[in-house]
């Protein structure tokens, strides 16, 4: 559960004061999927980076699961990052000279875990997205969604309870990208806390809830449902179910 | 730890040239260091080895004192020489073998229309205790009164060699300072000692020596003590004597093998430093280019670090990984080095023979360390620059 508080994420640029986050107050429960619209500027991706505790707010609290975790140090943020939380980003972020299942071992090595546990762990993750065929491959050899999937895996090795996506679809061609969404709604259906940054309305209408943001602030809450009926008017995305 | 290892080890070999490059650096740094030091260490070891062949329980007193207070003659009256019968009284002392009384003079040689200008010591029976001597043929200056000096000499090989060819000089005659000498003996080869040829002189009886080159002194005094650990107590007992028989002067030097040694042993170890340090420069560029290779990889995979940092790395394991890459490339570099030194040594030692080399195992091991340590050192800075980032901005650095 992620409860926000009057969070403020101000830069200073120039000796002017940006503010990318201007006292955001947001709940979102255990096991919600929510999608986070809004123009570019419009404090997104700096929402997505403080849930995931890479960026801290200037002001405001932040509960994650009961716990203040704005107060938290470098090393217990870390930890917090490693065990509970996954990311998925729009440039996959492979790492481009290790293989598809060392990338997915990638978080275990730091995590301290086991060797043998790391492989087996990785070995079910890759077989979730159906990639374990491909586990030797590096990057350079796999497709772009292929390339998803695999970060996807990656994000999920942990058994995080949050998982974070920064326009996971961005790159990728609807195909590719229809078959990562399928993912993430798979993961969301087992339980996992999905918030997912998207320009996307077809992505966003996949969501329980979507919060469309302007100037660092909540501008509109909407039911995921009510973007599909505007796709649908537009005749662009697929019908709905 | 091992499995942060393993990663830097694949990051590096993601850039294998590039890596090679830098270990190559490293690795000319501390062959060059291994090579130079063991030719310095090598170097002082033989010497010291030249100098010990005379034994460590030898005392040598030279007439003079700089230290002496005043000026002999001037203001303090009369100087005592240092006579045979100096020599004499401290072979009387406790704990001393021999107390051999030397004077010294440089003469052409000349025999059978050949000479060869020398030095020609003069010694009595007891040198051959002091240096070591051994007679080849014939005998060494016979033992008896030192006053009496027999019109007698006895050549070292080279001379020998060089004034008879491959005839036998024993019964022939020698012309030193117009005296003819009756040739008794010729030495044992001795070798050379800091390049002077110690088979190359000829030895006379004290006296002799004395009246040919008209001395009153002697050049020196040479004690054998009876063990090495009385030197010390021999060396106090001398002084004494010394001084007592020169009115209370002490106008003489005494110099103990050891003192020698250290004294030498101590300027060889800071030529060989010097030598090293010289080395160590080429070290330090290979450390530089270390350094510039981990700060450029920083620069390259920053996303990387903002990614390692969003899958829950802490800081501490950040700056590892990159130091971990800084001191692998940099111990490589050290064992390719260390390697390469020691098998161009072997080169060398194949090439001279004579030039003695020495690379103890004790400097193995701290040529090791040092190249970890120099990587340690150059990995510092650019793995602080990655631990530093913000994770956002890597991110986003793509």
């Amino acid at each position: 559960m992620i409860e926000l508080e009057e969070v403020w994420r101000t830069y200073r640029l120039g000796g002017e004061p940006i503010h990318a986050l201007a006292g955001i107050s947001e709940r979102i429960e255990a096991g919600e999927h929510v999608a986070i619209m809004g123009p570019s500027g419009s404090g997104k991706s700096t929402l997505l980076h403080v849930l995931g505790c890479l960026d801290r707010p200037t002001a405001g609290s932040y509960r994650l699961d009961g716990q203040d975790v704005t107060q938290l140090e470098d090393d217990a943020l870390a930890e917090l990052r490693g065990h509970r939380i996954g990311f998925v980003f729009q440039a996959y972020h492979l790492v481009a000279r290790l293989s598809a299942e060392a990338n997915v071992e990638l978080p275990m090595v730091f995590l301290g875990v086991p060797r043998g546990e790391r492989r087996r762990r990785a070995a079910a993750a890759l077989e979730a997205v159906g990639l374990l065929d491909r586990r030797r491959h590096r990057p350079a050899e796999l497709s772009g969604g292929q390339r998803q999937r695999v970060a996807i895996a990656r994000a999920t090795v942990m058994r995080p309870r949050l998982l974070l996506a920064d326009e996971p679809t961005g790159n990728l061609d609807s195909a590719a990208g229809a078959q990562v969404l399928d993912l993430l709604d798979q993961l969301h259906a087992e339980g996992i806390t999905l918030v997912v940054v998207t320009h996307d309305p077809e992505v966003a209408r996949r969501a329980g809830r979507v919060l469309v943001l302007r100037d660092g602030r909540v501008a509109a809450r909407l039911a995921g449902s009510e973007l599909g009926g505007l796709e649908r008017a537009l005749g662009r995305g697929k019908p709905g179910p | 730890m091992r499995e942060l290892l393993r990663f830097a080890c694949e990051a590096l070999l993601a850039h294998r040239l590039r890596s090679a490059l830098s270990v190559l650096g490293i690795a000319v740094g501390i062959a060059a260091v291994t090579l130079l030091t063991a030719i310095g260490e090598g170097t002082r070891t033989y010497i010291l080895e030249q100098f010990t062949q005379f034994g460590t329980n030898v005392i040598g007193i030279n007439p003079g004192k700089t230290e002496t207070f005043g000026i002999p003659g001037v203001l303090g009256g009369t100087t005592h020489k240092l006579t045979i019968e100096d020599a004499e009284a401290l072979a009387r002392l406790p704990h001393v073998r021999v107390a051999a009384p030397v004077s010294l003079g440089q003469a052409r040689v000349e025999a059978e229309g050949r000479g060869r200008s020398v030095h020609v010591f003069g010694v009595s029976a007891d040198m051959v205790e002091v240096m070591k001597l051994r007679v080849r043929q014939g005998s060494f200056v016979p033992p008896g009164d030192p006053r009496r000096g027999a019109p007698v000499a006895v050549l070292g090989p080279t001379l020998a060699r060089e004034l008879f060819g491959e005839k036998s000089p024993l019964g022939r005659f020698v012309r030193i300072a117009g005296a003819r000498l009756r040739v008794i003996g010729v030495t044992e080869p001795k070798g050379q000692i800091l390049g002077y040829d110690l088979d190359d002189v000829a030895y006379v009886p004290v006296a002799t020596a004395l009246r040919l080159f008209h001395q009153q002194e002697l050049f020196e005094i040479d004690v054998v003590v009876t063990h090495e650990s009385l030197v010390e107590q021999v060396v106090e007992a001398i002084r004494r004597t010394l001084v007592e028989r020169h009115g209370g002067r002490e106008d003489f030097t005494i110099t103990t093998q050891a003192a020698m040694l250290e004294v030498f042993g101590n300027v060889m170890r800071i030529v060989t430093m010097t030598v090293g340090g010289i080395g160590a420069i080429s070290l330090l560029v290979g450390a530089i280019g270390i350094l510039t290779i981990m700060w450029i990889a920083v620069g390259e995979r920053t996303p990387e670090i903002g990614l390692l940092r969003a899958l829950g790395a802490r800081r501490r394991q950040v700056v590892a990984v990159f130091l971990a890459e800084a001191v692998v490339l940099a111990f490589a570099g050290g064992v390719g080095g260390l390697l390469a030194g020691l098998g161009l040594a072997r080169a060398v030692q194949l090439l001279w023979p004579g030039l003695p080399l020495q690379a103890p195992p004790e400097f193995v091991v701290a040529a090791l360390a040092v190249s970890a340590a120099v990587g340690l050192a150059a990995g510092v800075l650019p793995a602080r620059r990655a631990a530093a980032l913000d994770p956002v901005e890597a991110l986003r650095a793509d």
